[in-house]
């Protein structure tokens, strides 16, 4: 009988024995990106431990060290939330003095990267230091509890957004901290989900494998915060890539006008002109991705909410170059 | 040979560091201690200093990458003073906690609001409980020899801490002094090279570095600062021993001048030492029984020294660039903490003067020295005075 290759290495760096909750999407997200950077460093360098993490403090950083335990195999520091980029820089700094080869793999959350990390952020992209930043976006403070972020989609329930009299929930649209890192014009950023596994290892791949500052976000799941079962995780972030709410690309040397967009699958139509997709027809309605998260479940009650967020998917996407078509349910 | 230069305190402090070779430097500008970075990435650009320097976007980015170079096991510097410092704040706990030998060179400057570019100490008093060991340099020189030892210090494994040195804004980091510059070689002996045991990011051996501390390890990890603070204490007075016998210049962690029989000891830190020195041989010459004490070393705070220091003299007049609003001065409280269970001790009078670059003179010295006096003479006193205020605007 033939054995098929694992579609990637057997390495762990993420070890099981963290404390994140059942069905957490960012866990499997930090370990799908270390075993991708392992890969990477082996093809580049001939080491595949050639990396060390920085992590900012969030929900992946708490359950992965709590003295005298560690989660990590790799050589990891966390210093406080906001500084991941700016202690990835000195990480990366010294290295280079030690004449030593790899690369830095900085992580962050929502939270401590579109807000309270913004500027290390910005600063470590803009120095070109030679870090990736893999920014888990599950879309609110949840080590916290629960609080609305930057990220945090128009129409969120979280206990700093709740639904009200007065409130449909979150009432901005999310940031899209993809974007603003590319506009430092560096060599590679990305979108990734952990539905999309394939994509998702491509991307960090590549990301560890270019020289100089990379960016890679990345939609997990958070089983209490979006109030789905644990079950249903994996599941979730597929639809939202299928109906349109979370767009997969890439932007290589801040190239807003060459933005390569992944086809979103879900039976979707995508046209393309000269290779370049310019259109997509999406077929499933949004509300499939909505309906089985608790934090839109009172969106239902005031369908135009609902009918607001499709405009803005559209205009994300007209920004990304692709005039896209989103469905409303089947009465 | 060593040589002797003419410069800035804040020169002083850049070739200091390139003495000391750290491989990372990361350092944001602020008034006034720009003219460090400045000079190091002079000397980075013409090959003099092989280091990385970090041209980072805030002071608390300059500290968190610090603190990243120095977790991954390299020798780090920075520079900063006032706003930048209390910017750090957050990080400098960790630095600390973390056990990462920083070294940092400030010009002690005023803290806002009002803004205001000129000297006082409230910046590094403010951070006094960070665990960060703390030197203040009277002059030039000092501000060089005290960063070269500050690197050994900290860098000692009974110690492992990050340390600061201070020396006082405009006074000394804009004033030229002729300055000596010790020979490479006998610095290179000094120091050594830094190979820490406890913090390296090496994949050959991964280790996990700012975990959480649940209640049941918090307290011991906070303990072992308090242990490296008492530590401090002999290795500082070792380092202080080795740097004489290699340099021939000695430092104490309190220096006395003139303590001999004095009834009134006049303490102080930093550059304002000088003046009070001179203010010292003055009343001297008019036969009165004065002396002088500057704090070199304020963290770990020198107790035994001060204990030493208080059986000198029946009062101690302490002169602050700095203040507790409700309490008084710094080396107040921890000079009553020191003496509070002495059987014998003198009365302290504690005086706010010089806040925000306001200059210290011989005749705000006369205001101090007469509530002194009436100290001494067992008549009423205010324990906080404020000297020199401008009570006409107020």
């Amino acid at each position: 009988m033939a054995v098929r290759k694992p579609p990637i290495t057997t390495r762990e760096y993420w070890a099981p024995g963290h404390a994140a909750c059942a069905g957490c999407g960012c866990a499997a997200s930090l370990k799908l990106a270390t075993k991708a950077f392992s890969e990477a460093m082996e093809e580049k360098y001939g080491d595949p431990n050639a990396f060390a993490v920085a992590q900012a403090t969030g929900c992946m950083e708490v359950v992965s060290a709590v003295f005298p335990y560690t989660a990590w195999k790799a050589p990891w520091i966390h210093v406080a939330f906001e500084n991941a980029g700016a202690v990835a820089s000195g990480v990366e700094a010294a290295w280079k003095k030690l004449g030593r080869k790899g690369k830095i793999l900085a992580i962050g959350g929502d939270g401590g990267t579109a807000d309270i990390g913004m500027q290390a952020l910005s600063g470590m992209l803009e120095r070109w230091h030679n870090v990736v930043y893999l920014m888990y976006d599950n879309e609110a403070y949840m080590n916290t509890g629960i609080q609305r972020s930057s990220s945090t989609p128009y129409g969120a329930w979280t206990t700093t957004s709740p639904p009200g009299k007065y409130s449909i929930g979150e009432d901005k649209p999310k940031k899209w901290v993809a974007l603003i890192a590319a506009a430092h014009r560096i060599p590679y950023v990305a979108t990734a989900s952990v539905a999309n596994p394939y994509d998702y290892i491509r991307k960090m791949k590549k990301a560890a494998k270019v020289d100089g500052p990379a960016f890679v976000q990345v939609q997990c799941t958070c089983v209490p915060g979006w109030r789905v079962p644990p079950e249903k995780s994996i599941e979730v972030t597929r639809l939202a890539i299928e109906t349109g709410v979370w767009p997969l690309f890439e932007i290589e040397n801040g190239d807003f006008h060459n933005i390569k967009i992944q086809p979103p699958g879900g039976g979707a139509k995508v046209t393309r002109e000269g290779g370049k997709i310019v259109a997509i027809e999406f077929k499933k309605p949004i509300e499939e991705y909505l309906k089985l998260q608790g934090r839109f479940k009172h969106l239902f009650k005031q369908p135009e909410a609902i009918d607001v967020m499709r405009e803005q998917i559209k205009a994300m996407w007209k920004v990304l170059g692709v005039e896209v078509t989103l469905p409303k349910p089947e009465e | 040979m060593p040589i002797r230069k003419v410069m800035k305190a804040n020169e002083a402090a850049a070739w200091a560091a390139k003495l000391a070779k750290p491989k990372v430097v990361a350092a944001f500008p602020i008034t006034p201690s720009t003219l460090v970075p400045e000079k190091i990435s002079e000397f980075v650009a013409d090959g003099e200093l092989d280091a990385e320097f970090v041209k980072v976007e805030s002071e608390h980015s300059a500290i968190s990458a610090c603190v990243g170079a120095s977790a991954a096991g390299v020798r780090t510097f920075t520079a900063t003073a006032s706003q930048g410092l209390a910017l750090m704040h957050e990080i400098l706990f960790i630095a600390a906690g973390m056990r990462l030998p920083i070294v940092m060179a400030i010009g002690n400057r005023a803290l806002s609001a009002p803004i205001n570019i000129w000297n006082d100490w409230q910046d590094t008093i403010s951070e006094r409980d960070t665990g960060w060991l703390q030197f203040y340099a009277e002059n030039n020189q000092e501000a060089l020899d005290l960063i070269l030892m500050a690197f050994k210090v900290a860098e000692d494994e009974r110690v492992l801490l990050p340390a600061m040195v201070g020396f006082d804004a405009f006074i000394l980091t804009h004033t030229v002094e002729p300055v000596e510059i010790p020979d490479q070689e006998l610095v290179d002996e000094f120091l050594g090279e830094y190979e820490p045991k406890h913090a390296y990011l090496d994949p050959a051996r991964p280790i996990t570095q700012g975990a959480l501390g649940f209640p049941a390890h918090y307290m011991e990890a906070r303990y072992t600062v308090w242990e490296a603070n008492e530590n401090a204490k002999k290795v500082i007075d070792e380092v202080f021993a080795e740097f004489e016998k290699k340099f021939g210049r000695k430092y104490q962690k309190i220096e006395e001048y003139r303590t001999d029989d004095a009834d009134i000891i006049f303490v102080t830190m930093g550059s304002l030492a000088g003046t009070v020195k001179e203010y010292v041989d003055k009343l001297r010459e008019e036969g009165i029984k004065v002396g002088a004490a500057k704090v070199t070393v304020y963290r770990p705070f020198p107790t035994e020294e001060v204990r030493e220091l208080a059986k000198k003299a029946k009062v101690l007049a302490l002169l602050e660039k700095n203040i507790t609003f409700s309490v008084g001065g710094a080396l107040f409280q921890d000079f009553s903490r020191a003496l509070i269970n002495e059987s014998e001790k003198p009365k302290i009078v504690d005086f706010i003067l010089g806040l925000g670059g306001r200059d210290v003179t011989f005749k705000d010295l006369d205001e101090a020295f007469a509530i002194a006096k009436n100290a001494l003479a067992g008549e009423e006193f205010d324990e906080v005075n404020w000297i020199g205020l401008r009570k006409e605007i107020l």
